[in-house]
């Protein structure tokens, strides 16, 4: 064991930097990190082994003591639960004989939560031993676990058929499915490798950013700041040392059209990320990848080296002198706060991913403290479009704040889940008679992070001047219960994500959760409601994006379906403890077999 | 070498060199803005996030945000003195903080804070957690109940070549701060006693040592904090 870890330590020169490399090896080779080797480990990376434990124990996927020969990890998102997860889950404990949280005495199962895992339109869905899962039912879990018990592996274990499109491919071989609802006009315009860059170094690179200044285009991961600006702040950087960043951590729950992207066009986005490095005189671009899509590796990396090839990376590429640019694929492992472009960083510099105070912002002072853009999958696919078609053609599609299209994660209750590639400006009500969904209740737009809006808002119009959106909708039926199943969830995932650097997002959604389940309980009171609101508000002080946002799943349902918080309370006082005294002995009296008198 | 820079801080002009920490700069001033993660001295890390304040009407951390020509900033506000009373009520409930009992009282800057911000109960319930005092090391006791993570020590104390003694576990609200075991063990009595003077509350603690001053002399016994920066 030493020796193997000893050796993939070597192979990442010792060099701390790598940590995730290093430790994602071992536990690939040895399936977990043996706690009795972490003082070796910090020794030969010449860190304090509370300085190694501290990034261990920050990731998900990241175990130290073994986990099963097979280790599940079923989805928990809300989605999940609205397509019968917890039938799913019943029956892996049933027939494996181990509860969720563990692993079975014979160390052959282990059974364990995830948050979101980018497949909300093929739920419930698991991950097993690195390979996905998909559309399970508890006839496919028992045939599952059977397998598991004879000892098949798991590629082995398929009986449905790959999920199409490049799923299929001999380097893939999944079930996911890529339900490609809508073809846009921008993404799936035809597409030959290394058009756009071949058209790019024809330019001068500050034309280049100009162009896409021009075009208006908007980051497409979310927070949707102007893609050319952030390519010029980079450039006016007085360090020449540069890097490309590719955010493919895509961990808000709903989303997953980054995942379709990178199964059916990598290529183009590699491509956008070698005119962004020719843009501002990068030499190396690093793809910052979540540990979900661990199934896409070999194919991406083929990708990477079938570009090499072609002579689209690498040296001199695209017959230009002295244009240099290569891409590596660094992957993360479970941590959704990873997807902040800072944590990012931090991750992909082996260390814990907490987001980094800013100023200064990762253009000035990013990966190894060199300038650094950060841009979502999405974005720069679209890069390479804009610059072989113009950015007048892109302008020309969408509305006047919202130039070109969106890719859209769309599920929930709706006929047509899937990825849809639309012109901005559409309404809600529109995008809802696109995918079949009727008698909604509720849309969460832009997954947890964003806002549940009702049916009075349906008129409201995606794009940046109302609706702007990394592109997750979740739509819910009349019959769902929106606080217990969908608020409870999304309040349950910022805790589970937190990084726990801040004290309000350390603290507050805990607290707002014991409030919850308060009013859940029947022991709410008016005041608790106002309460949750106000308490929300410290949220506003933290660092992050994610604490900012950690209140918006309590805040939005109250302030579009305060009714039904109105519902749960009781009218007739005005306060409550929420202290259930039967509740709180039951315990005791079952165990010294008494009841209770109160 | 460094410019002077106009900014005005709740009405009053202030003056400063370009690019210096707002905290301190403010300080230089007259001006007390609440801190409690930031020591002087050590790279700020803005995890407590009390000195929030509104830089030209956005919130921002003094500790983390340098100075500039012209800024407006907000801090003596009813709206950032409420949440930044909430803060400390965070930090006491989401702890076990019993002061009286308190090696550190007196000289305790979250207590202090309580005092000057006027914390009477707090709002939320208490969350009661079941932390161990880990005693385990040679020259100091980790008091995890009392520990607020606001990573003074990680940043602070390190050996010779750059390894903290300190570091976080875990993530989110199972977050600990806690020590490195072969390290410690060679940790010096200086080294310790540094540990316990980083830390603003008695969550590091140097073995067999009460206190040197009785209650009634300590640090904020007998004026609030941040009076020696507003009084000076
Ligand atoms: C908690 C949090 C999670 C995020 N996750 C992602 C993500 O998974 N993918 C992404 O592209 N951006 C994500 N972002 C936004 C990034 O910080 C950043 O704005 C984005 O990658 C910039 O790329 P863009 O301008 O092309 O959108 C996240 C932000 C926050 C605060
Ligand atoms: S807001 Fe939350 S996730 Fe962001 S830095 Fe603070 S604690 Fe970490
Ligand atoms: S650390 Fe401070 S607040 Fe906590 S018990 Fe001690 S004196 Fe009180
Ligand atoms: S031990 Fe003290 S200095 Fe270290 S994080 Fe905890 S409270 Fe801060
Ligand atoms: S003192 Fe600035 S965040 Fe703690």
């Amino acid at each position: 064991m030493k020796t193997t870890v000893n050796k993939i330590i070597k192979k990442y020169k010792n060099d701390r930097y790598r940590l995730m490399d290093i430790l994602l090896d071992i536990q690939e080779e040895l399936g977990y990190i043996p706690e009795d080797l972490n003082q070796m480990i910090a020794d030969e990376l010449s860190i304090s082994k509370v300085e190694l434990d501290e990034t261990i124990s920050f990731y998900h996927f990241l175990t130290q003591k073994p986990l099963g020969e097979y280790t599940v990890y079923l989805n928990n998102s809300v989605t999940a639960g609205m397509m019968f997860r917890e039938d799913v889950k019943k029956t892996f404990e049933e027939q494996s004989g181990v509860l969720f949280g563990n692993v079975s005495s014979d160390g052959l199962i282990g059974l364990f939560d995830t948050s979101c895992i980018g497949m909300s339109d093929q739920e419930p869905a698991a991950i097993i031993n690195n390979v996905m899962f998909t559309n399970l039912t508890p006839f496919r879990v028992k045939e599952i676990v059977a397998d598991m018990k004879e000892g098949k592996p798991v590629e082995e274990m398929h009986k449905q058929n790959f999920g199409g499109g490049k799923n299929s491919s001999d380097l893939i071989q999944a079930v996911v499915k890529n339900n490609i609802r809508r073809k846009g006009p921008v993404l799936w315009d035809p597409y030959e490798p290394g058009e756009g860059l071949r058209k790019s170094i024809t330019m001068e690179p500050g034309d280049v950013i100009e162009e896409i200044k021009n075009s208006h285009l908007r980051g497409r991961g979310g927070a949707g700041f102007p893609t050319g600006l952030k390519w010029e702040f980079c450039n006016k950087s007085r360090e020449k040392e540069r890097y490309i960043f590719c955010n493919a951590d895509e961990g808000e729950p709903g989303t997953f059209k980054d995942r379709v992207i990178l199964t059916e066009m990598p290529k183009m986005v590699f491509e956008g990320m070698a005119i962004a490095g020719y843009a501002v005189g990068a030499k190396s671009g690093v793809v910052y990848i979540r540990y979900e899509y661990l199934y896409l590796r070999k194919y991406l990396e083929n990708t990477l080296s079938e570009l090499r090839k072609a002579k689209l990376l690498g040296r001199n590429i695209a017959g230009k002198n002295g244009f240099d640019f290569d891409i590596r694929i660094q992957y993360g492992a479970g941590a959704y706060i990873c997807g902040e472009e800072s944590a990012l960083l931090e991750s992909a510099e082996g260390k814990r991913g907490e987001p980094r105070d800013r100023p200064p912002f990762p253009v000035e002072k990013g990966f190894k403290g060199k300038p650094t853009i950060i841009n979502n999958v999405e974005t720069l696919a679209k890069v390479v479009k804009i610059i072989k078609k113009g950015s007048t053609w892109f302008t020309n599609l969408g509305t006047q704040e919202s130039a070109g299209t969106k890719l859209l994660s769309i599920s929930g209750d709706c006929r047509f889940p899937g990825v849809y590639e639309i012109e901005w400006g559409h309404s809600i009500y529109d995008i809802l008679e696109m995918v079949g969904a009727t008698d909604v209740q509720a849309v969460q737009v832009g997954g947890p992070s964003g806002i549940l809006i009702n049916p009075n808002q349906l008129p409201r119009k995606l794009g940046y001047e109302d609706l702007g959106t990394g592109g997750s909708l979740i739509i819910f039926h009349e019959s769902r219960n929106l606080i217990r199943e969908v608020v409870m969830n999304f309040t349950e995932f910022f805790i589970e994500e937190s990084c726990g650097s801040c004290s309000t997002c350390r603290n507050t959604p805990f607290i707002l959760k014991q409030k919850l389940e308060k009013i859940l309980d029947g022991h709410g009171v008016v005041q608790d409601i106002d309460d949750l609101v106000e308490w929300s508000k410290n949220l506003k002080f933290s660092r992050c994006g994610l604490g900012h946002t950690a209140g918006n799943p309590i805040i939005t349902s109250i302030q579009n379906f305060r009714h039904l918080y109105e519902k749960l309370v009781q009218r007739d006082r005005d306060y409550d403890t929420g202290f259930n005294l039967a509740e709180s002995v039951k315990e005791s009296c079952e165990a010294s077999n008494r009841s209770t008198v109160v | 070498m460094s410019n002077k820079v106009k900014f005005v801080i709740d009405g009053k002009e202030c003056q400063s060199d370009e690019g210096k920490y707002l905290v301190e700069a403010a300080k230089d001033n007259g001006v007390y803005i609440p801190t409690l993660c930031n020591y002087e001295g050590l790279k700020p890390k803005g995890s407590c996030r009390i000195c929030t304040v509104k830089i030209n009407g956005r919130l921002a951390t003094a500790c983390t945000s340098p100075v500039h020509e012209g800024m407006k900033i907000e801090n003596y506000t009813a709206e950032l003195n409420e949440v930044r009373k909430e803060i400390i009520e965070l930090l006491f409930v989401s702890g076990n903080h019993f002061c009286p009992a308190c090696e550190k009282s007196g000289n305790c800057e979250l207590q202090a804070l309580g005092y000057r911000y006027e914390m009477m109960a707090p709002r939320f319930p208490f969350a009661f957690p079941i932390r161990e005092v880990d005693a385990s090391y040679p020259r100091i006791i980790k008091e995890q109940n009392r520990c607020i993570l606001c990573k003074r020590c990680m940043r602070g104390i390190k050996d010779e070549d750059g390894k903290s003694y300190f570091a976080y576990k875990n993530r989110g609200k199972d977050s600990l701060v806690v020590a490195d075991r072969k390290l410690m063990s060679a940790m010096s009595p200086d080294k310790a006693k540094e540990a316990m003077e980083i830390c603003p509350v008695g969550s590091i603690l140097v073995r067999e040592k009460g206190w040197d001053e009785p209650i009634g002399t300590r640090k904020y016994d007998n004026a609030p904090i941040g009076s020696e920066i507003e009084n000076k």
